[in-house]
């Protein structure tokens, strides 16, 4: 326990702002969902950091961080087979050129 | 001590992983340091004495998610020419902001005061997970394989050939 808290909570500070620099500039819808993917770690981490640190008799943290996987896999699983449909009909699932939705 | 050194080296290999992912042209290569990301996450997961979740870790997001996005890359592969990883008109805009957010971020996480104990994990840390799911988060752990399971419909609905 010689490592503060607030060495994992700055980390995954700074993972969560790669992830959501990628999900904001990407242009690939790919490379988006691997934005999402990176922010879902960061934010596991600050979970079992708390968890470790404050409470770690009470598992509920862990649970939580298991819920957290669940809700990635069928973010990614149903992500990508929108992008593979979305390729066969359009040919491209670059973001700026799917915008058949904006005003 | 030993622990801070472990800690610089695994968050230093993770940050750099994760730039990868960010920056890398080639999105298979991006793939790829992803793979990176999750093992120093693992990594982190057992130094944090959360050995289920770093083995759940590997085979969940290793083992499922990272071979779905290669396979899905692979998919489309025609389309992921040279400048497929190029950022849109906006990236020095989030650049900044990400930045900002970052330092903002970590000055309040330095700032505030956490009262961290010295407890230690207790030794049948799993079986508590075990009875957790099936005791005190029954109701959200059956609506999580409800979830899985309207995802895997869903996810064969999307992507099967119509003709």
């Amino acid at each position: 326990m010689t490592v503060p808290l607030s060495w994992y909570l700055i980390f995954a500070t700074a993972l969560f702002s790669l992830g959501f620099f990628a999900v904001l500039s990407r242009r690939n819808a790919v490379a988006v969902l691997m934005g999402v993917e990176l922010m879902l770690n960061a934010v596991n981490v600050n979970l079992v950091a708390f968890w470790r640190y404050l409470t770690p008799s009470d598992l509920s943290g862990q649970i939580f961080v298991v819920f957290v996987f669940t809700v990635a896999a069928a973010e990614a699983a149903v992500g990508l087979a929108l992008m593979i449909s979305i390729y066969r009909t359009r040919k491209t699932i670059n973001v700026d050129e799917i915008n058949d939705l904006k005003l | 001590m030993v622990g801070q050194i472990l800690f610089i080296i695994i968050a230093a290999f993770t940050l750099l992983m994760g730039l990868g992912t960010v920056v890398a042209r080639n999105l298979f290569h991006a793939a790829l340091f992803l793979v990176g990301v999750f093992f120093g996450i693992a990594a982190l997961f057992i130094l944090l004495e959360a050995e289920f979740l770093a083995m759940a870790q590997i085979i969940i997001y290793i083992g499922a998610i990272a071979t779905l996005i290669v396979f899905a890359i692979m998919l489309s592969k025609g389309m992921m020419g040279r400048e497929a990883g190029a950022y849109n008109k906006q990236w020095y805009f989030a650049g900044g902001a990400m930045i900002f957010f970052f330092g903002l971020l970590s000055w309040l996480l330095v700032k505030m005061p956490f009262a961290a104990t010295n407890a230690s994990v207790p030794d049948d840390a799993i079986q508590q997970i075990g009875s957790g799911f099936v005791g005190h988060y029954v109701v959200p752990f059956e609506v999580a394989s409800v979830l899985l399971l309207v995802a895997l419909v869903g996810a064969i609905m999307l992507a099967r050939e119509r003709n």
